[in-house]
């Protein structure tokens, strides 16, 4: 089934409203600020900019999809429902004793994140299921029922349940919920076996909970952006970005609003991925530099990397472990705290330290003069000549060198050398914290960094791309166009899809093929329902995942294999299988152990039709060069004199050497004196390193 | 090119990544549920004279101070002469390594252009070493398993195979802790190749005047901040449960200028059982408690570690004399930094937290068959668990939390699925927290069964069962732990003990100190710990004075 003619993607992120319009005659774009009261006014406004450029009347539009960092702001603020939690007597702080551990050593007035539900909130049932769902301890009706009317009686906006082992029989949270509803109907219940059926109660109870703390929110958003659509003449379904890189009906968010997390970010990945499968790349790294944050994902075979755990709402400097760690499948990324904003310092080593902290957009760096006064990196790139104080934002926010200068002294000063070194040493330092990043994070998935191709997109991302390139030794980079609200086109390339997942606790020895298939149909059944919501009758695909270890080993690692109907013969093929990606990950297997299966994933997804490929262009003729200017070449460590191109020029064939600035409105890209910069037909530019080209 | 001081931060910077790729890679292959689980790991870069220049920001303070005295044995026993490319050095020594056999260290030569020019390092905590296991119950450490001297894992590339051999011969897993023996030798090949990348990068053939930056910028901003501690002698004494009697450890801080000296004269002597401490580790302790007081912000190496002096006398139990058993020197290892910060608290009021539970609770069970002909098979169950952290100045303690050791808990679904136990209860433990302006941190309690046709066995290593966790400035005590069955049978919080199928272990985990006292709290904060259950109505009103108005 073709899609329809006339789509729009809505992006509703921290600072602005993103809008991308599909129509025959191409993409237009649009971006307002995001309304807090009433997000779903912005989106409306920023559609109709969008219509008005592309001259479509809003009737026409097919299609919304929507994502939003609505549900991530309502953790992070702690702006949810007055939520109940009913959990198995015995377990009432697990939510709240978390790991157990300190996420940062040394310091000895930490706090730990509280727990979204309070304990006075966190009720017991005394009841136990066994790990593989046998009855330890029965559930007493008489106590349920007290149970749900003491909820029922207690004033709540919404309940989580979530019971020990619930993931291998959900018996006692359906009996539990059964008699919520009748005691209070219309009261939203989530149930961990329905949100994150998956071993591991923390995460399993973190996950249900943070479903049922912003459902009532998400679910009444959802409702009044459906009825404001359909006033202002759109009749379109609406669909939303899940976590996972894919699109759902907004009944289902409504319902498992916690798969909205995230879904901003994903959009982006979706959006570089679209360009990886054009370009026929098979491993990239995308990397989306904004103000505050760098986002880094992997991106093979044209598909984001995805895991089904992540943590969500780092309190403390983006530091692993001081957030909450969710269960829901989730397009994996590394965000740290480096972008245009953040503020460099210097510590009590007398080194230059950048970020995690940000002047943000308001006051914003420095040279903005908006009342800014500490150093960024922004500040640092205009010192270094890679900003033009004129153009920077088309000329909407002129820059102050003078400022910048000012700012940076602070630096030059600590470390008694020039503001400019002192400029080199802060761009450098945020360029070397990006690149240990996406170094690492390669790394621990068992790959080799230098044979990727980078696809970056966001403000700042053209800046660096070319010093992170020579700092991870990769050849190749990509700058897509529409670079400023990729994450909304990316909506519109996204497959509808819904990762459905169990526990299921085996080793291979004792593989038993019949509860594997019982459990394989429930969960294919479960994601085909999903999807055929919103992709009627297209094809679809399978991906299955087997999250699978060594018995005696603690973390499992994705088992790719074939969606079928297992049967005994098999477990040579899974051991195989599972042998194969340990290998990959860590260069080795182990003999004479015992491989172990825990979670199951199947994935259902609708084919993406395949996008127009697009040939590399490695040369051509000379781009129409502008002035000249000069900007600092970190690998050289000098000033150079670099031409200055229009990205307009950079027509396909188009070629510039480095040294050379390509400037646009919304951002430059600094071609450094190592790398030169192609047109690419489908508006690309292509940095290809000068010793590869030859 | 001739690096600038930008470049050497840029350097210092990277060997941070560095040295945190290494420990991913350990982390990502090791089959030890504590160093996997609970990141109980080190490791680091050491230039040729065997100076820690920088270490992952990973793992238990333990390990990772005491990782940093062990590449200069190394040095000594095997001679720098007689280092070669593709060697890999390695060793378990109590008392040159990170004080008990079950932490394996391995050493690995770096070369560039076939020169030496530093050290790879990793330790990390196997899962079975022979002997008696993880407990404390031997009389020496011959007992406790078997100890690897100083010695190659493998010479010019060439695994030692009598080595491998005679480890697998003398352990209960000798897959994984051989593989583990892999994994360390592996974590430093792969901080090795990204070394080997920034010196080309970077042009430069040497580590030592990078060395010399470091240990120079931190040195600096560690005496930096020992200098604005006011000079003084600070003493202070804290009885603990010890094994067979009572242990006093006694700290007498001294600083000048410049200076710290930590001396741990007066402190009780050695036990006939494994809780002894060999000196590294305590010095590793009681560095991490003053490192975090007063230079938190100072990464760790040499430089930084080396203005904290640290003596405790050979022959006290901080100071175990082989061929003392050593088993469990984390118990009072973790209590050292409670006794340095008591001291260093009448110098800096205002700074430290009240004592806390501290000594993590770990517990090793061993679940059998009741009927051996049944055919059901044993498991081996190994557990973290945390109590309450003390008050601190403006801010309650934590619940259930480790302080000072760094590891984490495991999933109690997926523990189930390790072993046939159940485990009833792991909450926390109401009105557990020492009384307070600021509250201590709730223990927690836990509740074992065996599963039917089982029994099982339990290492007990709990402290803070008899001496609780005191209060600071006037902050009431945290609650003592208890080791018990839930039909009231109270057990020996250390050493081996059976649990018969059908009956339940109950362990409560000790609460931490309060801090200021108690009428000074609050009353919101009481009313909300009172709705919370977190105290009980009695605490409320004979503590707080809190009569619910």
């Amino acid at each position: 089934m073709p899609l329809p003619d006339i789509r729009v993607g809505v992006d509703i992120g921290g600072t602005f409203t993103d809008v991308a319009l599909q129509t025959p005659a191409g993409l237009s774009t649009g971006k307002v600020l995001t309304d807090y009261a009433e997000p779903e006014r912005a989106i409306l406004a920023a559609i109709e900019v969008a219509a008005g450029q592309a001259g479509v009347a809003l009737g026409e539009i097919a299609q919304v999809i929507h994502g939003t960092t609505l549900v991530t702001n309502a953790l992070i603020q702690r702006r949810g429902a007055r939520t109940a939690f009913i959990t198995t007597e015995g377990f009432r702080d697990v939510i709240e004793m978390r790991s157990e551990n300190r996420f940062e050593q040394y310091d000895l007035n930490l706090e730990l994140p509280r727990p979204l539900v309070p304990r006075k909130d966190r009720f017991t049932l005394n009841e136990r299921m066994g790990p593989t769902g046998e009855v330890l301890l029965a559930l007493e009706e008489a106590e349920v029922r007290a149970m749900a009317d003491r909820i029922a009686g207690g004033g709540y906006e919404a309940v989580a349940i979530g019971l020990m082992h619930a993931y291998a029989n959900d018996a006692h949270e359906r009996a539990m919920a059964r008699a919520l509803s009748e005691a209070a109907p219309g009261l939203p219940i989530s149930l961990s076996s329905v949100i994150s059926p998956q071993m591991r109660e923390l995460q399993r109870f973190n996950t249900v909970v943070a479903n049922a703390y912003v459902q009532p929110q998400v679910a009444g958003y959802l409702s009044r952006l459906v009825e404001r659509l359909r006033g202002a003449g759109i009749a379109a379904p609406v669909f939303l970005m899940h976590s996972g890189g894919g699109l759902i009906t907004v009944e289902t968010a409504a319902q498992q609003p916690v798969r909205l997390l995230e879904s901003g970010p994903a959009g982006g990945a979706i959006y570089a991925a679209d360009y990886a499968r054009a370009h026929g790349l098979d491993k990239v790294l995308s990397f989306d530099m904004g103000g505050t944050t760098a986002k880094i994902c992997l991106i093979e075979d044209g598909t984001p990397k995805t895991a089904n755990t992540f943590e969500v709402a780092r309190t403390y400097r983006f530091k692993k472990g001081s957030g909450m760690t969710v269960s829901t499948p989730v397009v994996e990324m590394v965000e740290i705290g480096a972008g245009g904003g953040s503020i460099a310092s210097v510590d009590q080593m007398g080194r230059i330290q950048v970020g995690p902290q940000s002047a943000g957009s308001e006051p914003g760096p420095a040279c903005y003069q908006r009342g800014g006064t500490e150093p960024t990196v922004t500040d640092a790139n205009l010192l270094l000549g890679r900003l033009d104080p004129e153009t920077f934002a088309g000329g909407a926010i002129p820059l102050s060198t003078d400022k910048a200068e000012t700012a940076l002294q602070t630096i030059a000063a600590a470390e008694a050398i020039t503001s400019p070194e002192a400029a080199f040493g802060v761009t450098e330092m945020v360029d070397e914290n990006m690149a240990n990043a996406a170094r690492v994070h390669t790394v621990e998935n068992g790959r080799d960094i230098e044979q990727f191709t980078m696809i970056a997109f966001g403000g700042g991302a053209p800046l660096h791309a070319c010093r992170q390139c020579e700092k991870l030794g990769i050849d190749l980079a990509l700058i897509p166009p529409g670079a400023g609200v990729g994450s909304a086109i990316g909506f519109l390339r996204a497959p509808f899809s819904y990762e459905a997942t169990r526990g299921l606790f085996q080793t291979l020895d004792g593989f038993d093929p019949a509860a594997v298939n019982a459990a394989l149909e429930g969960m294919e059944a479960e994601a085909r329902t999903f999807v055929e919501a919103g992709a009627r009758g297209e094809r679809t695909a399978e991906k299955l995942i087997a999250y699978m270890r060594y018995k005696g080993q603690g973390w499992e690692i994705p088992v790719p294999l074939p969606h079928k109907r297992f049967d005994g013969a098999d477990v040579p093929d899974i051991r195989d299988a599972f042998e194969t990606a340990y290998r990959t990950l860590f260069g080795r297997i182990i003999e004479g152990l015992q491989p172990e299966i825990t979670n199951w994933s199947l994935t259902v997804a609708t084919v993406l039709p395949d996008p127009v490929g697009v040939t590399r262009i490695d040369s051509g003729s000379p781009a129409a060069a502008g002035r000249t200017r000069r900007f600092f070449d970190a690998a050289l460590r000098c000033d150079v004199e670099a031409v200055e191109v229009e990205r307009t020029a950079m027509v396909p064939g188009a070629v510039i050497d480095g040294p050379a600035i390509i400037v646009e409105p919304e951002t430059s890209t600094i071609v450094t004196s190592a790398y030169r910069a192609v047109g690419q037909a489908d508006g690309c530019l292509l940095l290809l390193r000068k010793e590869i080209v030859s | 090119m001739t690096p600038t001081a930008i470049d050497y931060q840029i350097m210092w910077n990277r060997l941070i990544a560095v040295v945190e790729e290494q420990a991913t890679t350990l982390i990502r292959t090791a089959f030890s549920t504590s160093v996997r689980e609970a990141g109980d790991l080190s490791a680091g870069l050491f230039d040729r004279q065997g100076r820690m220049m920088a270490q992952a920001v990973t793992g238990t303070p333990g390990h990772v101070n005491a990782m940093a005295e062990s590449v200069t044995h190394f040095i000594r026993e095997i001679g720098l002469q007689h280092l070669y490319e593709g060697d890999v050095l390695i060793t378990n020594d109590p008392w040159m390594g990170t004080g008990h056999l079950h932490d394996i260290t391995v050493v690995t030569p770096v070369f560039r252009k076939g020169v030496h020019i530093g050290f790879f390092a990793c330790t990390a905590h196997v899962v079975d070493i022979g002997g008696r296991g993880f407990g404390p119950d031997a009389g020496e450490v011959f007992e406790e398993g078997l100890l690897i001297p100083i010695s190659k894992f493998a010479e010019r590339g060439e695994v030692n195979a009598f080595l491998i051999k005679m480890v697998r011969a003398n352990v209960r897993t000798p897959d994984q802790t051989v593989g583990d023996m892999y994994s360390l030798a592996a974590c430093n090949e792969a901080g090795n190749r990204r070394l080997q990348a920034m010196l080309d990068e970077f042009g430069i053939d040497g580590l030592d005047s990078l060395s010399d930056f470091i240990m120079v910028a931190s040195e600096r901003a560690t005496r930096e901040a020992i200098a604005r501690v006011p000079a003084g002698t600070y003493r202070n004494t804290m009885r603990v449960d010890g094994f067979e009697a009572p242990i006093d450890i006694v700290v007498t801080l001294k600083v000048e200028g410049e200076r710290l000296i930590a001396d741990f004269d007066g402190t009780s002597g050695m036990s006939a059982f494994g809780v002894n401490v060999p000196e590294v580790y305590t010095r590793a302790y009681a560095c991490y408690g003053l490192k975090c007081a007063i230079a938190p912000q100072v990464p760790n190496n040499t430089g930084s570690l080396l203005p904290f002096e640290i003596i405790a006398r050979e022959g006290s139990i901080l100071a175990a004399r082989r061929p003392a058993p050593v088993s469990i020197r984390h118990v009072l290892g973790h209590l050292v930094p409670d006794v340095v910060l008591g001291a260093l608290h009448q110098a800096l009021p205002g700074v430290v937290p009240a004592e806390g539970s501290s000594a993590l609770w770990n517990i090793q069970i061993s679940a059998r068959a009741t009927d051996p002909d049944s055919g059901l098979p044993g498991a081996e169950i190994l557990m973290f668990n945390s109590g309450g952290t003390g008050a601190r100045p403006a801010t309650d303690g934590l619940s259930a939390t480790a302080f000072p050791s760094g590891v984490s808990t495991m999933s109690v679904e997926a523990t189930e699925h390790v072993g046939p136990i159940i485990i009833w209860r792991k909450d926390l433990r109401e009105g557990s927290g020492g009384a307070g302006t600021m509250r201590g941190g709730l223990g927690q309690v836990i509740e074992i069964e065996a599963r039917d046709g089982y029994a099982f066995w339990f290492n007990a290593m709990f402290d803070r069962v008899v001496h609780p966790a005191r209060g600071r400035e006037g902050g009431g005590t945290g609650a003592r732990g208890r080791v018990e069955l839930t039909d009231g049978t109270v057990l020996k919080p250390k050493g081996r003990q059976k649990v018969a199928g059908g009956k339940r272990l109950r362990l409560s985990l000790p609460g931490g100190g309060g801090y200021g006292p108690p009428e000074g709290r609050a009353r919101a904060s009481v009313a909300a710990d009172l709705e919370a259950d977190l105290i009980t109505g009695k605490q409320a009103r004979d503590d707080y004075g809190y009569d619910g108005d």
